[in-house]
């Protein structure tokens, strides 16, 4: 990471930084530790903290589909959370209306929302920058309303939400655990599902980001004209990477209906959408291992300005924000960067 | 001999078990009890459109810390837990699933919201905790065989509507009504009630408009119900909105009957914010006594609110009929608490609460009573009309029951 790398990047007239592929994700070592502390945390923590963490993780994975779509391709989006309440919803009325196993809900949620994410792009190749995130704006706030509407109420369950099952962890498992005295409770097992689906697509998002289509997208984010005049084709992969983003969220929403139990149009406003692109930013733009420093922003620091404050919450949070953006205004990349920095002196 | 002294040893043995299992079944707790203190769980929206209802939990605070000075329940401190939801489902479970599991409370008490509520109903009713007294008044709480562990308080938003619809179809037959209501459960579930109420004639209702808490104003919906036509505007609507369309109407000149909530008819909340002289011939129903009204200055019950005010809460809006309401529910709560004696078992506070008889607090209006029983989970049900005139609410006519018979 010299001088010269950071320098380059940084390029006069652009919307989003790039990030230098070598930084995109963390080093093995430091990845291998980190997984093997999420393995072994649920063994050591009473079911809410699991259940935290089954949160952090699904936020996580909606933050970084916002950040394959905005440090890698460039386009602003602050319509994550319409993706995520489709995902949200489709998974909770084929498990309750049509008995679907939750495992097969996720795949179908993530098609869905990738058909979604993609048929948004079209029209979206149009706009660049701020128009297009007052766009994905606009959807965001006609997200809940159009889940409120009576045509659809005998599925979604209109403005009363739906109650979701949880899921029991599966026979095999539970009768290989009671041969060992064991038991795994339901919020166990929903985070090892949660924890597998997020690693898989964490590596697939990182493969994605180091190949062909991956150099391509950030191309698109660092000069557009240049990269069609390449060969890159530009509308594709925009609306690819839309598709794709919307996709991942479409999971994340889809674990995030049965991890809370719930779905409502209510839980689904344009606040969310502007949590997660908070914590995309705290986390560090286009830095995949950031955007789970990020949820862990958007999960824990409202409620500790709640314990600090109940009347005033809002505003210590954005004092806290505040500082957090003027400290390390390129979210959790720059301490990682320190961090590795601070790592190298010492080994030496 | 040895045979006597066996019976006689046999005999003490057996006094002596006996005694003791006596003396230990007397004190029976669950989580969050203990002989020193009640952990009491909460969730309200401090933050979010509804903060309004803030101070609701801040006074149910302020009432434990009254109860506490005054030595507690049977001897044990109140703990009272209370947290933010903003108003926000998911964000709601996460609270109720930190009240149970992280701080092990005993009940869950006045979670504040329909949403939200209906968010942590399948969870509580789950894990066998009360979800006692819920703020809302949907009439879905009162379901003691589906839903054994949740419990209602104020009247429900249905029974409500019912005797508006009675009221108006005695007293303006050919009206043409306008209905502004919020879309979500709270607002759907009044609707629903006024067009029970109305029956056949729910033609009458010519123009509905709904809103989203995620609106700033409401200006809008307004201008389109007066170019409707109509000649009676039912609003129903929470503090924030409620005060918002008494403006408007002023402001565009239309005076139709304006009949709103009784979720937002609260003095100082809604009306001198919105401004007296603009809420003139509002009407509304009330189940609780108005801190703004003088004809209660003497009256024993409000008395004690107002010392309990000026004690423990002196920043407290006493016109707020939030403030009334935290007053009357933490009572409720207190009195169910200490039914339950040494039993403090989840079990028998939700058998404690189902065996209110005529129960009256200090701040019910005269006649209005607290009655449950294992198959009525609706602990108030009764209302009266009032009128805004001046500067507080005139009650009129007789105390209504919102019974679906009637």
């Amino acid at each position: 990471m010299s001088a010269a790398d950071e320098a380059e990047v940084i390029a006069e007239g652009q919307v989003v930084e790039a990030v230098p592929k070598r930084a995109m994700t963390l080093s093995t070592g430091t990845s291998l530790t980190v997984l093997v502390v999420l393995l072994l945390i649920p063994l050591l923590v009473k079911n809410f903290i699991i259940f935290q963490m089954t949160m952090l993780l699904i936020y996580g994975l909606a933050v970084l589909a916002l950040n394959i779509l905005t440090g890698g391709s460039g386009q602003f989006s602050l319509g994550q959370s319409a993706f995520y309440a489709v995902g949200a919803y489709t998974s909770a009325i084929l498990m309750e209306q049509f008995n679907v196993n939750y495992a097969l809900t996720l795949p179908i949620a993530g098609v869905i929302c990738f058909a979604f994410g993609f048929l948004f792009g079209q029209p979206a190749l149009r706009l660049s920058g701020v128009y297009l995130a007052l766009a994905t704006f606009a959807l965001a706030t006609a997200m809940p309303q159009l889940l409120k509407l009576g045509y659809f109420e005998q599925w979604t369950g209109g403005v009363q939400g739906l109650v979701v099952t949880k899921p029991d962890a599966p026979e095999f498992l539970e009768n290989a655990l009671k041969m060992v005295h064991l038991k795994m409770s339901q919020d166990m097992w929903l985070y090892y599902f949660t924890l597998v689906i997020t690693v898989a697509i964490y590596l697939w998002s990182v493969n994605l980001l180091r190949s062909r289509s991956g150099r391509a997208l950030m191309s698109i984010r660092d000069n557009e004209i240049a990269a069609s005049s390449m060969g890159v084709n530009v509308a594709l992969y925009k609306t690819l990477a839309f598709g794709v983003s919307a996709g991942i969220t479409g999971v994340a929403g889809g674990l995030g209906a049965i991890a809370v139990q719930f779905v409502a149009p209510d839980s689904y406003t344009i606040t969310f959408a502007i949590s997660l692109f908070l914590g995309m930013v705290v986390g560090g733009v286009g830095w995949l291992p950031g955007s789970f420093v990020g949820a862990a922003f958007i999960i824990f620091v409202p409620n500790i300005s709640e314990s600090i404050s109940k009347g005033l919450s809002g505003a210590v949070f954005g004092v806290l924000l505040f500082f957090v953006i003027f400290l390390v205004p390129h979210g959790a990349r720059q301490v990682a960067i320190v961090g590795q920095q601070l790592a190298g002196r010492f080994r030496r | 001999m040895r045979s006597c002294q066996l019976h006689a040893a046999v005999i003490a043995a057996a006094v002596f078990a006996l005694t003791s299992s006596a003396a230990l079944a007397q004190k029976k707790y669950d989580t969050g009890a203990s002989d020193t203190e009640i952990k009491i769980g909460n969730i309200m929206p401090y933050s979010g459109p509804a903060s309004a209802y803030g101070v609701i939990g801040k006074t149910e605070k302020a009432y434990f810390d009254k109860i506490n000075a005054e030595g507690g329940i049977n001897g044990r401190k109140i703990n009272f837990i209370s947290y933010d939801d903003g108003s926000s489902p998911p964000k709601a479970v996460e609270q109720a699933r930190k009240l149970v599991e992280s701080d092990e409370v005993l009940v869950v008490f006045n979670p504040l919201g329909t949403p939200s509520n209906s968010a942590i109903q399948k969870y509580m009713n789950a894990r066998k905790v009360p979800q006692l007294f819920v703020a809302t008044g949907a009439t879905k709480w009162n379901d003691p065989k589906d839903f054994p562990w949740t419990m209602g308080w104020q009247p429900s938003y249905q029974s409500e509507a019912r005797i508006y619809a009675k009221y108006l179809m005695k007293e303006k037959p050919d009206g043409k009504i306008a209905v502004l209501y919020q879309n979500d459960d709270f607002g759907k579930d009044y609707v629903k009630g006024l067009k029970d109420g109305l029956g056949s004639k729910s033609s009458t209702v010519v123009a509905e408009e709904s809103y989203e808490t995620s609106e700033p104003s409401i200006d809008g919906h307004i201008v389109k119900l007066k170019a409707s036509g109509a000649d009676v505007f039912i609003s129903i609507t929470t503090p924030k909105f409620a005060a918002q369309a008494i403006k408007k109407l002023a402001e565009i000149d239309w005076h139709p009957l304006h009949i709103v909530s009784n979720v937002s008819a609260s003095v100082g909340g809604v009306l001198q914010p919105a401004g007296f002289e603009n809420a003139q011939g509002m009407l509304s129903a009330a189940y609780a006594k108005d801190g703004a009204d003088p004809q209660w200055d003497n009256d024993p019950g409000m008395k004690k609110f107002f010392a309990f005010l000026a004690k423990y809460y002196p920043d407290a809006n006493k016109l707020d009929g939030s403030v009334v309401y935290g007053y009357g529910v933490a009572q409720t709560l207190v009195q169910v608490l200490k039914q339950c004696g040494d039993d403090l078992t989840r079990e028998n506070v939700m058998k404690q609460a189902a065996s209110l008889k005529d129960f009256e607090t200090d701040t019910l209006l005269p006649g209005i009573k607290i009655n449950t029983s294992p198959t009525d989970f609706a602990p108030i049900s009764q209302l009266k009309m009032m009128r805004f005139k001046g500067e507080k609410w005139d009650l009129f006519g007789d105390i209504i029951s919102g019974d679906l018979s009637n």
